[in-house]
């Protein structure tokens, strides 16, 4: 759960970064999309080091959810019979973190069929033109509703997920909770107002 | 005070269960909690009725054999062992509810009595450390640093309640085995098996069926002797650690 949870957070940080072209017009975010098909040459062929990034998140997403899945499994049986009343004692970030999961997973699927393939895509994909497909992609109301609610999600996973996954590595302790706690709260934040910008920027009409 | 309680009543390991309401009269708030379940059994024994079985020795809060989970926590609303939970800490007329520590590694044998020798045999695949008999060696022969010398203390406060593995939303006794494994990782008595120790030790609590850690932080609430969250962390590390030097060998 630790380990491919944070190759998928190392990853997010860099989509964000890059999202973020889109505030610096069509020129700029274009050159991006296709300078991520080209890094690495001439050792890499044109879109390889994309395939090589796209496997290791496949893996990493199979393996999160195969884990979260026996993790899951074992705790019901662990727990046979319910309490008939039962006190919760952990906070909302911590008891979403299941359903939050399956939250992520389907958008991840909806967000790739909407603007890798664009077999969802409203207004008709172009492909090699990211800027237009963002635009148009966020010019629907489902569009934004579905990107920010998964957004939120995804805050609430990382707040948990960053500090437990450094617990589950032996990396706490308590002199190093406050700040860890701290840098979950602060990547949950920056990750979700960072994705959130591109839908809001769509919305006021920042990016047009 | 006169209170309402609701205690979960199972005739023996086979039999299904359910919650019991019962009135009980003339409580003081001085009492203790296991104090005002004596009172609610004398008064079943005298009408002929099946007393309550729980489970309890101490009752000074140091032997660990006290359970209940009172009103969905672990030992009641207080952080304390329900033997050292006292009844001020309810209102008049207040219904209270009584079950046992949920877990499919603490089978109920009756009413409130869970069987808890799944932590007995965690214990004995690595709770120990080897040393020789006879007198007890001289005391400044090993020399202990304070902080580590604390941090195994408060480790050893682990009293094997059960508290946490009631409280853990996956019934998981990671908190339990931590404790028992910081406990003697940190000395240098328990040097000698200190790889062994957490990779026995966390072996036998999975083979035992408890559920797997998500971090919930329940159980380092529930626990009446404080162990911190943090103690999960110390024995993962240790695992890590082991497992490295055992991939080396």
């Amino acid at each position: 759960m630790a380990v491919s949870g944070l190759i998928m957070l190392l990853y997010l940080v860099a989509h964000m970064i890059g999202n973020l072209k889109v505030f610096f017009g069509p020129g700029e975010f274009n050159a991006y999309g296709h300078w991520i098909r080209t890094v690495g040459e001439p050792f890499m062929h044109y879109s390889w080091t994309l395939w090589v990034i796209r496997v290791v998140l496949v893996a990493a997403v199979l393996a999160h959810a195969t884990a979260a899945y026996q993790l899951s499994r074992r705790g019901g049986r662990a727990r046979p019979a319910r309490y008939v009343r039962k006190k919760r004692g952990s906070d909302y970030a911590t008891r979403t973190m299941r359903w939050g999961g399956v939250i992520l997973g389907l958008f991840i699927v909806w967000h790739i069929l909407d603007l890798t393939t664009g077999h969802v895509h409203a207004g008709g994909f172009q492909e090699g033109r990211p800027y237009q497909n963002v635009v148009d992609s966020f010019s629907t109301w489902y569009g934004n509703v579905i990107y920010i609610v998964a957004m939120l999600a995804l805050g609430l996973h990382i707040r948990h997920g960053f500090w437990s996954a450094a617990q589950t590595l032996g990396a706490g302790g308590r002199t190093r909770d406050r700040v860890l706690k701290t840098a979950a709260n602060l990547l949950a934040l920056l990750l979700t107002a960072g994705f959130v910008a591109v839908p809001v920027g769509v919305m006021t009409g920042v990016v047009s | 005070m006169r209170l309402t309680l609701r205690v979960w009543r199972q005739r023996d390991a086979a039999d299904e269960g359910a919650m019991s309401t019962y009135q009980v009269d003339g409580i003081s708030p001085d009492m203790s909690f296991l104090e005002m379940l004596d009172t609610l059994n004398e008064k079943l024994i005298l009408e002929g009725e099946e007393p309550v079985a729980f489970d309890h020795d101490c009752r000074e809060g140091i032997c660990g054999a006290c359970s209940l989970v009172i009103d969905g926590d672990a030992h009641g609303p207080e952080r304390t062992t329900t033997c050292q939970l006292h009844m001020r800490s309810f209102r008049d007329g207040d219904v209270i509810d009584v079950e046992p520590w949920r877990a499919a590694a603490f089978p109920v044998i009756k009413d409130l009595v869970v069987d808890r020798s799944a932590f007995d045999r965690i214990i004995q695949a690595g709770g120990y450390i080897t040393a020789p008999t006879g007198a007890a060696p001289e005391a400044h022969a090993t020399p202990v640093p304070k902080p580590d010398a604390d941090h195994a203390f408060e480790h050893a406060e682990c009293i094997g309640c059960g508290a946490c593995v009631a409280a853990c939303p996956n019934g998981a006794a990671m908190l339990f085995t931590s404790a028992k494994v910081n406990h003697l990782n940190v000395l240098p008595q328990g040097a000698p098996e200190r790889e062994t120790r957490v990779l026995d030790m966390v072996g036998q609590m999975d083979a035992e069926g408890f559920g797997g850690c998500t971090l919930a932080g329940e159980c380092a609430t529930a626990c009446p002797k404080g162990i911190p969250l943090s103690s999960i962390t110390d024995m993962n590390r240790e695992w890590l650690r082991a497992t490295a030097k055992g991939a080396r060998r």
